[in-house]
């Protein structure tokens, strides 16, 4: 055989497979950003109904102060966070003090049976679970992105063209965090 | 049998099957118009009723199944956990969130349509809404949205508006045999009478090869939607004991047809004898005893 067409050949591999890895990383991370991208509204779809929960406890229960600034800075700090590492340890956070808010919400049985705050605490758990859902979806893509990243012979070349490993939206540690209410 | 190839088979079965009922419907056209004494005018007809119902179940077929099961469209508000759970699942499976419809019916059941994710559609009944929990619900849902993101839907609504087509083709054959219609009953007795007998032959076979089709492409497809539902949830148990509810339901789905029962999550006959003949000679679901096993088994 010709060796000009072996190393046509040879030339032409090489070119296909960095033409699929590049353009495969490219689309990876663009549907990671996006999923990203969908967390953050359901993060701040749910930051947005704290005011009026609060408001709504605050109707029957005034003096439970405590939980009220507690609930307000955890939201401030999911509003605030950009890398889904600090996202999701504010998230945590707001699911912590939001646990002690309910808690307290369970002393007032008018307050439990008022329609306005049955409404909010459905909408606020479906939020909890879209924040949950949408993070599932970001970390399965993110898994096979990174797979790809760091998987040889990919990892020698992706360097390259400017991709790296990114970080998983983990949640739960908050979670398991102790809840302390105090009833004055 | 991974996600990704049985994507691409129920892409190529799809069309496949639309070929073969062209060619089907032509050869029952021949066989009819010879039968009847029309000749080959028959043929013709046929032919352009075979294109456009596979054309039109192909692009119409989520429509025409809809308004076969006569379902409204569902409302954030009053159905507030169909509506965002359908949401929130479709988000976790990368989706769009499929239309949502209503069947106004005590019945427990709920099938998916559509010929891709971004044109698919999930219906349930009032029955299965109101009875469900959340997380059994999201159950369901999440086995439907796996049709719909496995394709098996467009191959489904390919399959219910063929088969209804056949259904009908061969009623009509049937009943033109008893009643009359064999114009030239004069010229060449013997080959009308072999041709005749073809034709009954071919009257009884389609629909039982439609059935069959249907019966062997639905009973690995339950199994697979209901696992990759479960990955989806990551809550097994949600389906699962939505599943035995749905056992215990003993109602009968009126919308149901045999042309819509494999589309649904659980038999709608409930092996009742309900004009249903072909549903009950051919189970097109799987026990569900069996899929709740498999299901707590995970």
């Amino acid at each position: 055989m010709n060796p000009l067409y072996l190393g046509g050949g040879a030339v032409a591999l090489v070119v296909v497979y960095f033409w699929s890895l590049y353009n495969g990383l490219i689309r990876e991370s663009t549907d990671i950003d996006e999923a990203w991208g969908q967390i953050q509204v359901q993060l701040k779809r749910r930051a947005d109904l704290i005011p009026n929960l609060v408001e709504s406890v605050k109707g029957y229960a005034k003096h439970e102060k405590g939980v009220f600034t507690e609930v307000t800075k955890a939201r401030t700090a999911v509003m605030n966070a950009d890398s889904p590492a600090e996202a999701a340890k504010a998230d945590n956070m707001l699911t912590g003090a939001l646990k002690s808010l309910f808690a307290v919400a369970e002393a007032y049985p008018k307050l439990e049976a008022n329609q306005n705050f049955m409404q909010l605490q459905k909408e606020l758990s479906d939020t909890e679970d879209k924040v949950a859902y949408s993070r599932q979806y970001y970390n399965a893509q993110l898994l096979e992105y990174n797979l790809k990243v760091k998987t040889f012979p990919n990892n020698v070349f992706v360097g390259m063209f400017g991709f790296t490993s990114r970080e998983f939206f983990k949640a739960g540690e908050g979670e398991q965090n102790k809840v302390d209410v105090k009833f004055s | 049998m991974t996600i990704s190839s049985q994507i691409r088979s129920n892409i190529a079965k799809t069309y496949l099957l639309m070929a073969v009922f062209v060619g089907l419907v032509i050869a029952i056209g021949y066989v009819l118009g010879y039968a009847l004494g029309y000749g080959s005018d028959f043929v013709w007809i046929a032919t352009l009723f075979a294109v456009i119902s596979s054309f039109s179940s192909y692009w119409w077929g989520d429509k025409l199944v809809l308004a076969m099961s006569g379902a409204k469209p569902a409302e954030r508000k009053k159905d507030f956990d169909f509506f965002t759970v359908a949401e929130n699942l479709a988000m976790a499976a990368g989706i769009p969130k499929p239309k949502l419809y209503v069947i106004d019916d005590t019945a427990m059941n709920a099938f998916a349509t559509g010929r891709d994710p971004e044109h698919a559609v999930v219906c349930a009944t009032t029955g299965l809404l109101s009875k469900l929990e959340r997380r059994e619900l999201e159950g369901v849902i999440a086995h439907e949205l796996s049709h719909i993101k496995n394709y098996d839907t467009r191959l489904l609504a390919v399959i219910s508006v063929l088969a209804g087509t056949v259904v009908f083709l061969s009623d009509m054959f049937m009943r033109n045999l008893w009643w009359g219609g064999r114009r030239s009953r004069d010229d060449n007795n013997n080959s009308g009478g072999i041709i005749l007998v073809i034709g009954i032959a071919l009257a009884i076979l389609t629909p039982i090869f439609a059935t069959l089709m249907q019966m062997a492409l639905s009973r690995r497809r339950e199994f697979l939607a209901d696992a990759s539902g479960a990955d989806l949830t990551r809550y097994p148990e949600g389906l699962a004991r939505a599943l035995a509810k749905l056992t215990q339901d003993k109602e009968v789905l009126e919308a149901a047809t045999n042309a819509t029962a494999h589309l649904y999550i659980t038999n709608p006959f409930k092996g009742k004898a309900y004009g249903a003949w072909f549903s009950n000679m051919f189970n097109t679901h799987p026990p569900i005893e069996e899929r709740i096993k498999r299901l707590r088994a995970m």
